[in-house]
């Protein structure tokens, strides 16, 4: 029974997590229809971005996010602009698939040849406190990267909801065509939105950076989770994506501190094909209009 | 195209060049390049039964590359190797397997459309990835599985190899060949140009799709059994890797999807310049970015691949040449394109026998 509860607690922490990065890979999808495939491999790219922060300036990661959110922002919106649109229209889904697949492969070269393929990790100083409250450890780090991805989803759904920039990427997600005949310029609104999920990523980033050890090659093991969130979720559904992070991270930290480690990879994929066997949609996926 | 003869010509032509190639006493590492350009060149075959007919782009085979590996190695875990033809005799039996390990992953899998089945395929590879790594007690692991080192004199050690692959790839194109010209073939062809249309007009659409990927994983498997065979060795991260789907797909890409010499164009170019690119620049991650960035050219600039483009070429060419004899044939400005028009005719004609 502890062990369970320990689970549940580090399930529900690390949510936050993949939730921000699903979040902005569900976003993506939801605006073009684009299924990004380097989503990964920008996590890990932003985790290394704030690890150099870190150890040549000594910028804690969590204040470097301000810095890797935008300098990501940018390389989203060139991999929009450079690979994306020259796509045509009638082949974009199949080929954007495998376009984002060649961007995660370069990324991870590059990454590959900057840093080396040795397994980093961020050290602070708060790496190893923890708590212990009732009998149950939360580690700070863990809690601080909870916080922060709650508040970049917060500051997500404000830009979506509040903002007239946010109010046409919603009304591209919901009907194209209409959008267009009002006036929201589909291009302008693509490369906008595939630059802020570029930017979610790197959020993401710098946390995973804290929370777990990386090298380029783990973007392989992102790429997979996240692509079953995002389906248990439904594609193109942020709530769903948050939803999908919750059930999947929960489960696989009850998995692991129950069963074992090894098993909890699994467990996000049993619970993926269970879901498209009832319903192949996902959670909150609807195929006519999007649901953010 | 051209004479009727032209198609069974350039068949036989190419096969006995490949097949006399091994007699003109190559180096060892270039019949080691040639192996694996053949694997590579009957896997696009395979896929493009499934992500060119079809439409449906998997990007798990290489599970099903994997699986045939993991099926040799432990298969002769418990059985020895004598004349070091038993791998080759097993192939069938792995194919079959395969195939049908294939038939309920295609039922799960393709009751989604194009982008999400590229998803649920490429999880698919991850848990097969997974599952190598964590059944210890039948895969070993991370330690991997070492095969018995086949008996053949180190001369000619790559033929046996070699010409398995070689009659390998001539049944995937075999088959291709017949899929192309049969009703199966439309009925796919029908699939990938609108399945819902398809269906209404009493395309068995279901069934076709899961043959076609059932078959399609079975060619693939055999790969991977010789594969493993060939290595000696096994590791789940080589055995099941997803880079090997990758440069399938792209392979088929750059050959020309739907085409009977596309992917193995495309295996032949690629493979050979990569495994070239790797003997230059060692073990170095600047491969990886070379890599990717052939791709993303490949993927901008001939989105449809090099054979679709080259027949569009020479109809346009053809066709100019019967305007000037007699006036316009068509309205449109445009000249068709190859998949505008295979298609066009698969849907009349499977409304036809329908």
């Amino acid at each position: 029974m502890h062990a369970l509860i320990q689970g549940i607690i580090l399930g529900v922490l690390t949510a936050g997590v993949y939730a921000l990065m699903a979040s902005g890979q569900t976003l993506i999808f939801g605006i073009m229809k684009v299924v990004n495939l380097a989503q990964g491999a920008m996590v890990i790219l932003a985790a290394y971005l704030s690890y150099q922060l870190f150890t040549t300036f000594g910028v804690d990661p969590l204040l470097s996010i301000p810095l890797t959110t935008v300098a990501m922002f940018f390389l989203g919106l060139a991999v929009e602009v450079l690979f994306l649109r020259p796509l045509r229209r009638e082949d974009r889904s199949e080929l954007s698939l495998l376009v984002t697949f060649a961007v995660a492969l370069l990324l991870e070269g590059i990454m590959s040849v900057t840093w080396k393929t040795t397994i980093r990790s961020t050290n602070t100083s708060y790496a190893n406190s923890s708590w212990t409250v009732f009998g149950y450890q939360i580690t700070l780090v863990r809690l601080w990267a909870f916080m922060l991805s709650l508040a970049a989803l917060a500051f997500l759904y404000l830009l979506l909801n509040r903002t007239r920039f946010g109010r046409a990427i919603r009304a591209t997600v919901q009907n194209p065509e209409s959008a267009r005949l009002l006036g929201v310029e589909a291009s302008r609104v693509s490369a906008l939105g595939f630059g802020l999920g570029a930017a979610t990523a790197a959020a993401a980033g710098s946390v995973y950076g804290l929370l777990y050890p990386f090298n380029s090659g783990s973007h392989y093991d992102l790429i997979s989770r996240l692509l079953s969130i995002v389906l248990l979720g439904g594609l193109g559904s942020i709530g769903g994506a948050v939803v999908g992070a919750l059930i999947v991270s929960t489960s696989s930290a009850i998995v692991a501190s129950t069963l074992s480690p090894s098993w909890s990879e699994m467990t996000f994929f049993v619970i993926l094909l269970l879901v498209l066997l009832i319903r192949p949609q996902g959670l909150f996926g609807t195929t006519a209009r999007g649901a953010i | 195209m051209g004479g009727r003869y032209l198609g069974p010509v350039r068949g036989v032509v190419f096969f006995a060049i490949l097949a006399s190639l091994p007699s003109f006493n190559l180096a060892h590492w270039i019949l080691n390049i040639a192996v694996f350009t053949l694997m590579y060149a009957v896997m696009s075959s395979a896929w493009n039964l499934v992500g060119g007919f079809a439409g449906y782009p998997s990007l798990g085979h290489a599970a099903f590359f994997g699986i045939g590996a993991y099926a040799t190695a432990l298969w002769f875990q418990h059985h020895s190797i004598s004349s070091g033809y038993e791998p080759f005799q097993l192939l069938p039996l792995i194919g079959l397997l395969a195939a049908l390990v294939g038939l309920p992953v295609a039922y799960i899998s393709m009751r989604t459309r194009s982008d999400v089945f590229a998803i649920v395929t490429i999880t698919l590879l991850f848990v097969t990835q997974t599952l190598a790594f964590n059944l210890r007690s039948l895969t070993h692991g991370a330690q991997g599985l070492s095969i018995a080192v086949a008996p053949f004199s180190a001369a000619t050690f790559e033929r046996p190899f070699y010409y398995t692959l070689l009659l390998l790839l001539a049944l995937a194109m075999g088959i291709s060949l017949g899929v192309m010209r049969s009703k199966f073939g439309l009925s796919l062809a029908a699939v990938r140009a609108d399945e819902d249309k398809a269906r209404g007009i009493g395309v068995r659409t279901f069934g076709v799709k899961l043959l076609s990927f059932s078959v399609s994983v079975g060619l693939t498997a055999m790969v991977g059994g010789v594969w493993a065979y060939y290595e000696g060795f096994i590791y789940p991260q080589f055995a099941i890797d997803p880079l090997v789907t990758i440069a399938i797909v792209l392979m088929t890409f750059l050959g020309g999807r739907a085409t009977l010499w596309g992917p193995v164009l495309g295996a032949f170019l690629l493979e050979t310049a990569q495994q070239t690119l790797a003997y230059s620049l060692g073990g170095s991650q600047f491969y990886l970015v070379a890599y990717a960035m052939v791709f993303l050219l490949v993927m901008l600039l001939m989105p449809r691949g090099i054979v679709p483009s080259i027949q569009d070429g020479l109809r346009r060419r053809r066709r100019r040449a019967t305007v000037d004899g007699t006036g316009s044939p068509e309205g449109r400005s445009r000249p068709p394109s190859a998949q505008d028009r295979t298609s066009a005719t698969a849907m009349s004609t499977v409304k036809g026998h329908a």
